[in-house]
């Protein structure tokens, strides 16, 4: 029984950063139906900008969980304005253009930026400090469930609720589902459809720097190509969840999360990630548009 | 106070309006009748800048819309009802209507102009908090206009609000068409097939065919006209 809890708060931190940036995937998509390549590169960006501030601070003598959190604030900066940018340079000139050209130049992106960062950094993998310290409350259940991994959970859940909130409740939120529905029709009531866009790509490149952070922090290394597989986990989410619905990129990365964790857990760590991408096969085998995804019907 | 001055409109290669030109005086109703494909959801949408003509000017109140994005043509008082009534389909009724309201930050009248559409569509009271994708052809049809009198209009365009709907209903949205004119002096362009319901309607009508303005007159002359007869009236 222990050690199934132990896996099962594994899967549900993974599943949670997972979720964290599949939510950038989705959210994009469901808006201009572009499947943003680079995103994985946004969220390694994030680790990376988080690496270099907890190395200033340690300088000035800062602190554990201070510095993590003053990482991830100017993290989350930093990759929003990148992810800012790589719209309007990469996505925007190419609106209405066939819809192969945006994921042409989204993979670009990908690539130019992994390049970049890897000429601008370095190959290599950069040890990351291990920034959240043990909590003494935490010591009776540390065996099932450690302090980062609570850290992570914590984190994950309060940014999904704020982000919940944003969108049910905000004018803005409201305005970002109208456009979602209908395009030219939010146009039509006065709704700034390329600021909605440009608001779209801020906020799920700050959740992926959120998942940068954590994650770096968490396992203690980065490197420019974390952006990848952990771009192509979460894109999985996604789409097992239902590619353009929020809640189901929440729910495709726990149910990730958990195949990974139970898979390594009862049968082998080295098959980990047959079990889960079979799991995705079977998902879509049955469910085409993803476990919450509606089949969307094509506008003439 | 609305002016389309010889623009013409493309989708890509091929040409959609051809040297329209077309002018709404303030508090008049104005029709535009014409067969399918004609052009006259192209002429809205040119004047809403969704589709924004290549060439030829609009010009409102002597101001030109060129280069003026939807958004801000929205903010200058011209408001569509578009064909198909474009709800959306997963907020509710009252998220729709407040999506009407979207540039207007006056929370007191925002609430004034949401208690004056429940009182012209009551039904609309009654499903407040009901998906607007679940309402019935007709209800979508009170939703549309009303979300668009929310942004209080100074001209408010409607697309095909009669289009698949009962004779019941359709006459129940002109009779509210008209009393949006009379009563708040809304200056109002409507597209229809259904001519004979447009003309009475309207003071003023414009026979469109094949991208070119081909009639202009007073609405009686032309319910009285062979050619409208024959064409559109099925007489």
């Amino acid at each position: 029984m222990e050690y199934f809890l132990e896996l099962f708060f594994g899967g549900l931190t993974r599943g949670s950063i997972y979720a964290l940036i599949a939510l950038g995937y989705t959210m994009v998509y469901g808006i201009i139906q572009l499947i943003n390549f680079a995103h994985g590169e946004i969220y390694m960006i994030g680790a990376f900008v988080a690496l270099i501030v907890a190395g200033v601070c340690t300088i000035y003598g800062l602190s554990g969980i201070s510095i993590l959190i003053l990482a991830a604030i100017i993290a989350v900066i930093y990759a929003s304005a990148y992810g800012y940018t790589l719209e309007k340079v990469a996505y925007r000139p190419l609106r209405g253009a066939p819809r192969l050209s945006p994921l042409i130049s989204a993979i670009g992106m990908s690539i130019f930026l992994q390049n970049y960062v890897l000429l601008a950094q370095t190959p290599d993998f950069l040890p990351f400090p291990r920034l959240i310290p043990d909590f003494a409350f935490m010591e009776p259940v540390a065996h099932i469930i450690g302090s980062p991994e609570l850290v992570i959970l914590v984190t994950t859940m309060v940014t999904m609720i704020l982000l919940t909130l944003l969108i049910k409740k905000t004018k803005v939120g409201k305005a970002m589902r109208a456009t979602q529905q209908d395009m030219d029709m939010a146009r039509l009531v006065g709704v700034n459809v390329d600021r909605i866009i440009s608001l779209t790509f801020i906020i799920g490149s700050a959740l992926a720097a959120i998942g940068g952070v954590l994650v770096a922090s968490y396992i203690g290394q980065v490197n420019f190509y974390i952006g990848f597989l952990a771009g192509v986990k979460a894109f999985t989410a996604a789409v097992l969840g239902g590619i353009g619905s929020i809640p189901g990129a929440v729910l495709g990365g726990l149910v990730l999360g958990w195949a990974e964790s139970f898979a390594a857990g009862y049968i082998s760590s080295d098959y980990e990630d047959v079990f889960t991408f079979g799991l995705l096969v079977l998902i879509l085998t049955l469910r085409p548009a993803g476990i919450l995804g509606k089949a969307r019907k094509q506008k003439v | 106070m609305l002016k389309l001055q010889n623009i013409q409109t493309y989708y890509g290669n091929i040409q959609a309006l051809k040297d329209v030109t077309i002018e709404i005086k303030e508090g008049e109703i104005v029709a535009l009748i014409g067969a399918n494909g004609a052009g006259k959801t192209t002429t809205l949408m040119s004047i809403c800048g969704i589709t924004p003509p290549r060439s030829g000017e609009i010009l409102l109140d002597g101001d030109s819309l060129k280069g003026v994005s939807a958004d801000k043509i929205v903010q200058r008082g011209i408001v569509q009802v578009p064909e198909g009534r474009r709800i959306f389909p997963d907020l509710t009724v009252l998220e729709n209507l407040e999506m009407g309201a979207f540039l207007r930050t006056n929370k007191s009248l925002i609430q004034q102009d949401l208690n004056y559409v429940m009182t012209l569509f009551p039904i609309l009271e009654s499903r407040r908090h009901q998906l607007g994708g679940t309402l019935s052809g007709g209800e979508q049809q009170m939703l549309a206009i009303s979300r668009a009198l929310m942004a209080r209009p100074r001209v408010l365009l409607l697309d095909e609000p009669s289009l698949g709907l009962a004779p019941l209903i359709i006459k129940q949205i002109f009779e509210i068409i008209r009393k949006i004119n009379k009563e708040s002096n809304t200056t109002i362009f409507l597209v229809e097939q259904n001519a004979n319901q447009a003309l009475k309607l309207a003071d003023r009508g414009y026979v469109m065919e094949n991208g070119r303005i081909t009639l202009v007159d007073s609405a009686d002359k032309l319910l009285a006209n062979d050619d409208v007869r024959k064409a559109y009236l099925g007489m």
